[in-house]
C-alpha cells in the first residue's frame, strides 16, 4: 500500500507532502531528491529502491509526483493511481505546473484526502469528486444534498449521480491509438505495436445504460457462427481485429463482457477513458522511412532519407515530424528537402525535417551532407534509430465502432434522439526506422 | 580563470556559464552545452586560422564543459598550439587543459613534451614555472621519463630564478614519488643538500620536503643534511620575529621551515658530533622556553604556529628519547595542555604523552598526571579525546597504578561510548592481567568486565581467564567461588555462563564442601542458564556436565535424565546431538576409571602470546599500537611479572601484529588445544596426538572448548592410555645397557653443522651404519625420526641406543625415546622416533649413543643429535618499515652478535637463499636498501618464551684482500640465543 505522496518542483523542493502510514519517516523525501531527481546520472527507472523503501515517480512537465512505500505493492496499481492522480490534477486546475500546485495546495490535500485512505486508493472519479470538492469555499449544503453525496460515494454506482438532465443528450467517442514501431534499415518489421484508447465525453440525461460494439474478431465470429453466415462471415473476414489484451473503465459490467463480451455501462457524467487496449497484428503501418547513410572519409557523412505514405489517398496525415540524429563530432550540416522545412538542430545532435501535411501514398525525400571533425576517440558512431511523429486520421490498428446503444428506459428518450460522434486518430509512438 | 576585468576577459565564455547557471533543468542544460559544442566545433574545423583569443576561449569553454562531467574528444590541438603563444593566458590556459584532459595519448604527449621544452629552456621565469607546474599537475610516467633529467639541473643552477627553483623542488618532489625508479640523485645529492643554505626561505622551504622525501629512502646519501637543517633551524629559532620579514607569521619565524627541518630531523638518530647536537639541543630548548613566554598575540592563529612548533619539538625529542632533561621538560610542558581550554590541544597533548609514556626516561613523569588524564577521561566532551586519554592510561600504567587505573577505566566503561567499548575491554583485560599481583583481584576483574560489558568481551578474554585460572592452582577454588556467586545473578551474560561453565565443571568440587554450593546446586544453577544460551555455549555446558558426572558421581543420575531428554539427544544440531548422545554412553558404559582418566582437569596451558594482545593490535593496525606495546614490552622485562611468565612476549606479539603467522591465530584456545596441550606430564600420549591427531585438528576446532580435547581421538587416547596411562611420562631409558656410553665422536661437531639448515640427511655413515634422519618441528616441539641401515649381512645384536643430556641441557629440553628393537637384520633398517621439546634456549646438543654388537664385538658410537636452537624458529614476514623499528629497539650491545668472516662454500645467491630458508626464518625481500643483503625475521618458539630474532647478512664479494667476506649480524631478545645462532650460522657460509 502506499505510504506516502510527494510532490516536486524541478529542484527537488517539496511542493507537496502527505504520508500515509507510519512507516515511512519523513527522511524518505530527502532521499527521493537525492538520489532521484539530483541523482548524479539521469535516472531512467521510474521504480527507484533507496534502503528497502520503493519510490514510483512520473514526471510532468517539471513536476515530479512521487509514491513511496515500503511493502511490496502492485507496481502497475501505484503506477494507476499516479496518472489518476494527474488527471484529476488537470480536471480541477488544468495544466499540471509548480505555479498551479502552489495555488492550489489546499485543494490537493483535500483531494489526496480523499483518494488514498491509508495508503488504498478510493474513488477517483473526477466528476463524483467534483460534487463535493469544489474550489469555491465552502459553502454549507443542505441536508438532502449531503444525504445524496453520502448516498452516491458507498452506494453501487459511484461515479454517477441521479437526476442528471440535458436538453440535447450528446455522446462524443474518440478512438486514439499510438502506434510504436521499430523497422530494420531494409525495411523489416522488427517489433510494432499500437496502444489505444477509447475516450468518451457523456452528456444524458438520467441512469442511462448503453452498449458499446467494434470489431472485436471474438463478437464477429461468435456471430458469424451464430447469425446468417454469409453476411457476417464476410464482414469477419477482412475487417475484424484481434484485441491482445484490454482494460476497462469501472464502470463497464465485466461479467457480461466476460460470458458475453459485450461492453454495456452506465456512463458517467463528463469526460472519461472508457477502454484501453492494445494490439500487435495486421496493423496499418502509415508511414514507411527508407534511409540511406554512406559515410565520405573520415569527415564526411551523407544521408539520404525517403518517407512514404501508405494509406488512402483521401486522407491527410498531419504534424509530420522527422528527426534524423547526427553524430556527436558533427561541425556542419547542409540539408536539401523537397517538402516541408529542415533544420540541424545542435541542442539535440539531430536534424529535424518538419512537414505539415501529406496525403496517402505519396513520397517525399530529404539528403543532407555532415561534415565531421576528426576526433582522438575512436569509438564508432553508434547510429542510433530515425525517428518520425505524424498524426492520421484513422486507426492504425484497423478497429471500427459497430454501435453505440443508448437505452434509459425511465426517461423518454431513445437512442435515436441522442446525438453521436466518433473521431479517429492515429498518433505515432515510438516510430523508428534504423539506418 | 583569469579575471574578466581586462581586454581580454572573455565575454563569450561568461555568457556561456551564466547561460548554464541559468538552466531550469539537466534537460536544458545538455541542450546547451550540446548547442556551444556544436560550434566550437565548427569553429576548429580548420577553414580558417583562429587567433589566440578565440583559441582561447573555445579551450575555456570546453574545459568548463569537461568540468561539468561531460566528456571532450576534441579540442586537443588547440590547447597544444596554445602552448606555443607568447602571452601568459593563453599558455597559462593551454596548460590548464593539458594538465586536467591529456591522458598518455601517445602522438600528442610528443608535442606536448615539446612545448614544455622550449618552455623550460627559455629565460622567462613565469613560463618556466608554468611547465614546471604542468609536469608536476600530471606527473605521469611519460613525464618523469621526459624531464627527471632536466628539473635537477634548474634546480641547482646558479643562474635560476628563486620561483623557479623553488617549483622545479616541488615538481621533482611529485616526480620522485610517482616513479622514484627514474628520478636518480646520485650526483646532485650534495647540490640539493646546500639548498638548505639558500637565501630564500621559499626555496629553502620547498628544498626541505624534496629532502625529506629522498633521505626517508636513502637515509646515508644525505646524511649530510642534518648538520645544515641544525644549523639552518637554530638560525631560525634564535632569530627575532622581524628578522625574517616576509616568513614571519604572526610573530612566529617561519613556523613552516621549523616544522619540516623539525621533521626531517627525525629521519635521523641524534647527530653523532657533539658541537651539532650541542646547537640541536639548545634549539629545542629554546624552542621549549619560547612554550612558556607570554603569547605576543591574542591571535589563535599565533598560538597555533607556536604550537605546531613545539609540538614538531617534542616529536623529535621523543624521537631522540635519549635527552631525560629535555624528555622531562616536554612531558611538563604538555602536562599544562592537558588542561587547556583548547580541545585540540588537550588532544595533541594526550597524544604526544602516549609515546612519552613509552620512555624509560620520562615514564614517571607521565605518571604523575594521572589523576589528569582520569578527569579527562571522564568529563571530556570530544569521543577522540577520550579515546586518547584511554590509551594515555593504558600507555602509563604499570604495577603501581594498575589498580587504580584499571577500577577507572571499568568504571568508565559503564558509560563509555560504543565504538571504543570493545577496545576498553580487551585493556582492561591486558593490563589486569599484566600487572596482576594477585590473582584473585584478576579474576575478579574480568568477571567484572564480563559483567559490565558482557557483548564486547571477545571471546580471547575469556580464553585468558581460563588459561590463566588453570595454570594457576592457587586462585581455582576462589575463580570457582566467584563465578558461581556471579552466576546467581538473576541476568547473566552468555560469556559469563561459559567462564562459568568452564570452570565448574573443572574446579566445581573446590567448593562444594559448602552446602550453598554443593554439586546439585552447582548442576542446578548452570542448567538453568542452559536454556537462554547459544549453541557453542550450549555444547560448552554439556561438556561441563560430563566433567560433572566425574567429579560428584551422586549428580549422575540426574546428568543422564538431562543428556537423555529429546531436547538434548535429539537436537537438530548435530553438534548438540552427538554430545549429549556420547556422553550418555560414556558416562553409563565407561567404569568410573576410565571416566576419571577421560575427564581428568584440563593439563596447564603452554606459556603463550596473550591473544588478546593480539586481538588488540590487530584492532588498531601494526602502525598505531605497535611501538608503545613494544615499548611496554620492553618495559617489561624490567619489572618482573608475578609468575614471570608473559616473558619475551612483546617480540613475538609485534611480530604477529603484523604477519599472520599461525601463533597468531586469534582462537587461543583452540589452536593451542591439539598442538600445544601437550604438558610434559602427558609425555607421548600427548605428542601422539600431536602428531597423529595433528592435521585432523582444524576438524576438530569445532568444539569451542578445550573440553573435548582429550575425548577427540579415542581410539589413539583409548590405546595408548592401555599402553602407558597418561601418567607415566618420563622417559623410560630404551635399554639398559651396561657398558659407559663412549665419548661423542671428534666429528660429531661437524655433522651437527650439516643439519642447521636442512632437517633430513644421512647424519652418520661407516662400514657398518647408516643413520638417517628426519624430522619436523612445530613450535616448541619436534619430532625426529632416526633410521639406523645396518649395511652388512649379519645381523646386529643387542642393538640399542640412548639420548643423553646433561647439565644445563636438562633444564633446556625435554627429550624421548622410544625404545628401539634389539635385533637389526642384515640389511635392514629400523626406525626410532625421539619426541623433543624445547623448554628455553639451549646451545648445546644432546648426545646420541648407539651400542651394538657386530659379530661379537661392541660397537659403541656417540654422535650429537642434530638438534640446534633454530630448529623451533617460526617465521615472520614483516614490511622494510616494521623490521628496521624492530632492529632499532634491539640495539643493546647484549642483544647483538656480530661476526665477520670469509665465505667457505662460494657466494652462489640462490644456494644462500637455501640455506636462509633451510634456517627456519623467513627471508625477507625488499627490506634492506641494498639487494645484496639478507634479511630475516623469525620466532623462536620455546616452552618458557618466544625470542624474536632478526638477521642480517651482507656479503662483500670484494674485500681488501681480495677474498669473499660476510658479516652477518643477529639481533634477538636474548643475548644467549643471539650469540649461539651466530656461532651457528658462522659455520655455514
Amino acid at each position: 500500500m502506499i505510504g506516502g505522496l510527494f510532490i516536486y518542483n524541478h529542484k527537488g523542493e517539496v511542493l507537496i507532502s502527505r504520508v500515509y502510514r507510519d512507516d515511512i519517516g519523513r527522511n524518505a523525501v530527502d532521499a527521493f531528491r537525492v538520489n532521484v531527481i539530483h541523482a548524479r546520472q539521469q535516472v531512467r527507472s521510474p521504480v527507484t529502491n533507496i534502503a528497502r523503501t520503493s519510490f514510483f515517480h512520473v514526471k510532468r512537465s517539471n513536476i515530479w509526483l512521487a509514491a513511496v512505500t515500503k511493502q511490496n505493492v502492485n507496481a502497475a496499481m501505484v503506477f494507476e493511481f499516479l496518472y489518476k492522480m494527474c488527471d484529476v490534477m488537470t480536471a480541477y486546475f488544468g495544466k499540471i505546473s509548480e505555479e498551479n500546485i502552489k495555488n492550489n495546495f489546499v485543494l490537493i490535500y483535500e483531494l489526496l484526502d480523499e483518494i488514498l485512505d491509508f495508503g488504498y486508493p478510493q474513488n477517483s472519479e473526477t466528476g463524483a469528486l467534483k460534487t463535493f470538492i469544489t474550489q469555491q469555499g465552502i459553502k454549507s449544503q443542505t441536508k438532502e444534498e449531503q444525504s445524496q453525496i453520502t448516498s452516491q460515494v458507498t452506494g453501487q454506482i459511484g461515479w454517477r449521480r441521479e437526476g442528471i438532465k440535458y436538453r440535447r443528450n450528446e455522446l462524443f467517442l474518440d478512438v486514439l491509438e499510438s502506434v510504436n514501431l521499430l523497422m530494420s534499415p531494409q525495411g523489416q518489421v522488427l517489433s510494432a505495436h499500437v496502444s489505444g484508447r477509447v475516450v468518451m465525453k457523456s452528456y444524458l440525461s438520467g441512469m442511462p445504460e448503453c452498449k458499446f460494439g467494434m470489431n472485436d474478431k471474438i463478437v464477429i465470429d461468435k456471430q458469424g457462427k451464430g447469425g446468417s453466415t454469409d453476411d457476417a462471415g464476410k464482414s469477419s473476414g477482412k475487417q475484424s481485429i484481434a484485441i491482445d489484451d484490454c482494460t476497462f473503465h469501472q464502470c463497464v459490467r465485466l461479467s457480461k463482457f466476460d460470458s458475453e463480451r459485450s461492453i454495456s455501462f452506465i456512463p458517467p457524467d463528463g469526460e472519461y477513458e472508457l477502454m484501453r487496449y492494445r494490439t500487435t497484428k495486421d496493423i496499418i503501418l502509415p508511414f514507411r522511412v527508407i534511409p540511406l547513410v554512406r559515410e565520405v572519409g573520415r569527415t564526411k557523412l551523407e544521408v539520404k532519407v525517403v518517407i512514404k505514405s501508405n494509406f488512402k489517398p483521401s486522407l491527410l496525415a498531419q504534424k509530420i515530424e522527422v528527426r534524423i540524429p547526427t553524430p556527436l563530432n558533427t561541425s556542419g550540416v547542409q540539408v536539401i528537402c523537397m517538402k516541408g522545412k529542415a533544420k540541424y538542430k545542435a541542442s539535440e545532435n539531430a536534424i529535424v525535417w518538419k512537414i505539415k501535411r501529406m496525403a496517402g501514398m505519396k513520397e517525399s525525400q530529404i539528403s543532407a551532407e555532415i561534415e565531421l571533425l576528426p576526433t582522438n576517440d575512436k569509438k564508432k558512431w553508434a547510429r542510433p534509430p530515425i525517428s518520425m511523429n505524424f498524426e492520421v486520421p484513422f486507426a492504425p490498428s484497423g478497429l471500427k465502432v459497430r454501435y453505440l446503444k443508448v437505452f434509459e428506459p425511465k426517461l423518454n428518450y431513445s437512442d435515436h434522439d441522442v446525438i453521436k460522434w466518433v473521431r479517429y486518430i492515429g498518433r505515432s509512438g515510438i516510430y523508428e526506422t534504423r539506418c | 580563470m583569469p579575471a574578466v576585468s581586462k581586454g581580454d576577459g572573455m565575454r563569450g565564455l561568461a555568457v556561456f556559464i551564466s547561460d548554464i547557471r541559468n538552466c531550469k533543468s539537466k534537460e536544458a542544460e545538455i541542450k546547451r552545452i550540446n548547442k556551444e559544442l556544436a560550434n566550437i566545433r565548427s569553429k576548429f574545423k580548420g577553414d580558417k586560422a583562429l587567433d589566440g583569443y578565440s583559441k582561447k576561449k573555445y579551450v575555456c569553454k570546453l574545459l568548463f564543459i569537461f568540468l561539468l562531467g561531460h566528456d571532450i574528444d576534441f579540442g586537443h590541438m588547440e590547447a597544444v598550439n596554445l602552448l606555443s603563444s607568447n602571452k601568459y593566458t593563453e599558455k597559462q590556459i593551454g596548460y590548464l587543459f593539458i594538465s586536467v584532459l591529456v591522458n598518455s595519448n601517445s602522438e600528442l604527449i610528443r608535442l606536448i613534451n615539446n612545448g614544455i621544452k622550449n618552455d623550460l629552456s627559455s629565460r622567462n621565469p613565469t613560463f618556466m614555472c608554468l611547465a614546471l607546474h604542468c609536469i608536476a599537475n600530471v606527473g605521469s610516467r611519460e613525464m618523469a621519463e621526459a624531464f627527471a633529467g632536466e628539473i635537477p639541473r634548474i634546480l641547482v643552477a646558479g643562474d635560476t630564478m628563486d620561483s623557479v627553483k623553488q617549483s622545479a623542488a616541488l615538481c621533482l618532489l611529485r616526480l620522485y614519488k610517482t616513479s622514484p625508479d627514474l628520478v636518480l640523485m646520485g650526483e646532485w645529492t650534495s647540490r640539493v643538500v646546500h639548498l638548505l643554505n639558500d637565501q630564500h626561505m621559499g626555496v629553502v622551504t620547498a628544498a626541505i620536503s624534496l629532502i625529506t622525501c629522498l633521505s626517508q629512502k636513502n637515509p646515508d646519501e644525505f646524511k649530510t643534511c642534518v648538520s645544515l637543517a641544525v644549523s639552518r633551524l637554530s638560525r631560525i629559532v634564535s632569530s627575532a620575529s622581524t628578522d625574517l620579514q616576509d616568513y614571519t607569521y604572526y610573530f612566529v619565524p617561519a613556523p613552516w621551515l621549523s616544522c619540516k627541518l623539525l621533521r626531517l630531523l627525525q629521519c635521523y638518530p641524534p647527530p653523532e658530533d657533539g658541537a651539532v647536537k650541542g646547537r640541536l639541543v639548545e634549539c629545542l630548548e629554546t624552542i621549549l622556553n619560547k612554550a612558556q613566554e607570554p603569547p605576543k598575540s591574542k591571535k589563535v592563529q599565533h598560538s597555533n604556529a607556536k604550537n605546531a612548533i613545539l609540538f614538531e619539538a617534542i616529536a623529535l625529542i621523543i624521537h631522540y628519547d635519549s635527552e631525560p632533561n629535555l624528555l622531562v621538560r616536554a612531558c611538563n610542558q604538555l602536562g599544562q595542555f592537558l588542561q587547556h581550554r583548547e580541545t585540540n590541544l588537550r588532544y595533541l597533548a594526550l597524544e604526544s604523552m602516549c609515546t612519552l609514556a613509552s620512555s624509560e626516561f620520562s615514564h614517571e613523569a607521565v605518571k604523575t598526571h594521572i589523576e589528569t588524564v582520569i578527569n579527562a577521561l571522564k568529563t571530556e566532551r570530544d569521543v577522540s579525546v577520550r579515546q586518547r586519554a584511554a590509551d594515555l592510561l593504558y600507555a602509563m600504567c604499570d604495577r603501581s597504578n594498575a589498580k587504580q587505573i584499571v577500577a577507572e577505566m571499568l568504571s568508565y566503561l559503564e558509560t563509555a561510548d560504543y565504538s571504543i567499548r570493545e577496545e576498553m575491554v580487551l585493556k582492561v583485560a591486558i593490563l589486569a592481567e599484566k600487572y596482576a599481583v594477585d590473582y584473585s583481584w584478576y579474576v575478579d576483574t574480568i568477571l567484572n568486565l564480563i559483567r559490565i560489558a558482557g557483548d564486547y568481551v571477545s571471546e580471547e578474554v575469556w580464553y585468558r581467564v581460563i588459561q590463566i585460572v588453570i595454570n594457576r592452582d592457587d586462585v581455582q577454588g576462589y575463580a570457582a567461588k566467584t563465578v558461581f556467586e556471579a552466576l546467581q545473578a538473576p541476568a547473566c551474560h552468555e560469556n559469563m555462563v561459559k567462564v562459568g561453565g568452564y570452570i565448574l565443571g573443572e574446579f566445581g568440587n573446590l567448593i562444594a564442601g559448602d552446602p550453598r554450593s554443593s554439586p546439585l546446586v552447582q548442576f542446578n544453577l548452570l542448567h538453568s542458564k542452559f536454556h537462554l544460551c547459544s549453541v557453542p555455549t550450549r555444547a560448552l555446558l554439556l561438556s561441563a556436565y560430563i566433567k560433572f558426572i566425574n567429579l560428584f558421581p551422586e549428580t549422575k543420575s540426574t546428568i543422564q535424565e538431562v543428556l537423555r531428554s529429546d531436547s538434548q539427544i535429539r537436537n537438530s544440531d548435530v553438534e548438540l546431538q552427538q554430545r549429549a548422545v556420547e556422553y550418555l554412553k560414556l558416562s553409563s558404559i565407561a567404569s568410573t576409571d576410565v571416566l576419571a582418566t577421560v575427564l581428568e582437569e584440563m593439563p596447564p596451558f603452554p606459556e603463550r602470546e596473550s591473544s588478546i594482545l593480539a586481538k588488540l593490535k590487530k584492532k588498531k593496525g601494526p602502525g598505531a599500537v605497535s611501538s608503545t606495546e613494544q615499548e611496554d614490552g620492553k618495559r617489561e622485562g624490567g619489572e618482573l611479572n608475578g609468575g614471570g611468565e608473559r616473558g619475551a612476549d612483546s617480540t613475538i606479539a609485534a611480530s604477529n601484529a603484523s604477519t599472520p603467522s599461525p601463533s597468531a591465530d586469534l582462537l587461543g584456545l583452540r589452536s593451542s588445544g591439539p598442538v600445544s596441550a601437550a604438558p610434559p606430564s602427558a609425555g607421548s600420549l600427548l605428542v601422539d596426538v600431536f602428531s597423529e591427531a595433528g592435521p585432523a585438528a582444524p576438524a576438530a576446532a569445532v568444539n569451542d572448548d578445550g573440553f573435548l580435547r582429550d575425548l577427540e581421538p579415542p581410539t589413539e587416547s583409548s590405546d595408548s592410555l592401555l599402553a602407558e596411562g597418561p601418567g607415566d611420562s618420563d622417559s623410560a631409558p630404551p635399554s639398559v645397557v651396561s657398558e659407559d656410553p663412549a665419548p661423542p665422536m671428534p666429528q660429531s661437531d661437524e655433522l651437527l653443522h650439516k643439519f642447521v639448515c636442512k632437517s633430513n640427511g644421512v647424519l652418520f655413515e661407516n662400514q657398518l651404519l647408516q643413520i638417517g634422519v628426519k624430522s619436523e618441528y612445530r613450535q616448541n616441539l619436534g619430532r625426529m625420526y632416526l633410521f639406523y641401515g645396518n649395511k652388512t649381512s649379519v645381523q646386529f645384536v643387542s642393538f640399542s641406543t640412548s639420548v643423553t643430556y646433561t647439565g644445563e641441557l636438562q633444564s633446556q629440553l625435554n627429550v624421548q625415546t622410544k625404545p628401539v628393537e634389539p635385533l637389526v637384520e642384515g640389511g635392514a633398517q629400523v626406525q626410532q622416533v625421539i619426541n623433543i621439546e624445547c623448554l628455553t634456549d639451549f646451545s648445546d646438543a644432546p648426545l646420541l649413543n648407539i651400542k651394538f654388537r657386530y659379530g661379537g664385538a661392541l660397537q659403541n658410537l656417540t654422535l650429537k643429535l642434530p638438534v640446534t636452537v633454530n630448529k623451533f624458529f617460526q617465521p615472520t614476514e614483516m614490511v622494510s618499515h616494521d623490521f628496521f623499528q624492530r632492529w632499532k629497539q634491539l640495539s643493546q650491545p647484549q642483544q647483538e652478535a656480530q661476526k665477520i668472516f670469509k665465505a667457505s662454500h662460494g657466494m652462489d645467491k640462490e644456494v644462500l637463499k637455501g640455506k636462509l630458508l633451510g634456517l627456519g626464518m623467513a627471508l625477507l625481500e625488499n627490506v634492506d636498501p641494498n639487494p645484496e643483503n639478507f634479511v630475516c625475521a623469525g620466532v623462536i618458539q620455546t616452552k618458557a618464551q618466544q625470542v624474536g630474532c632478526l638477521l642480517r647478512l651482507e656479503p662483500n664479494a670484494q674485500a681488501q684482500s681480495g677474498e669473499q667476506m660476510y658479516r652477518l649480524t643477529l639481533r634477538s631478545s636474548k643475548d644467549t640465543v643471539s650469540k649461539r645462532l651466530c656461532d651457528l650460522l658462522a659455520e655455514q657460509f
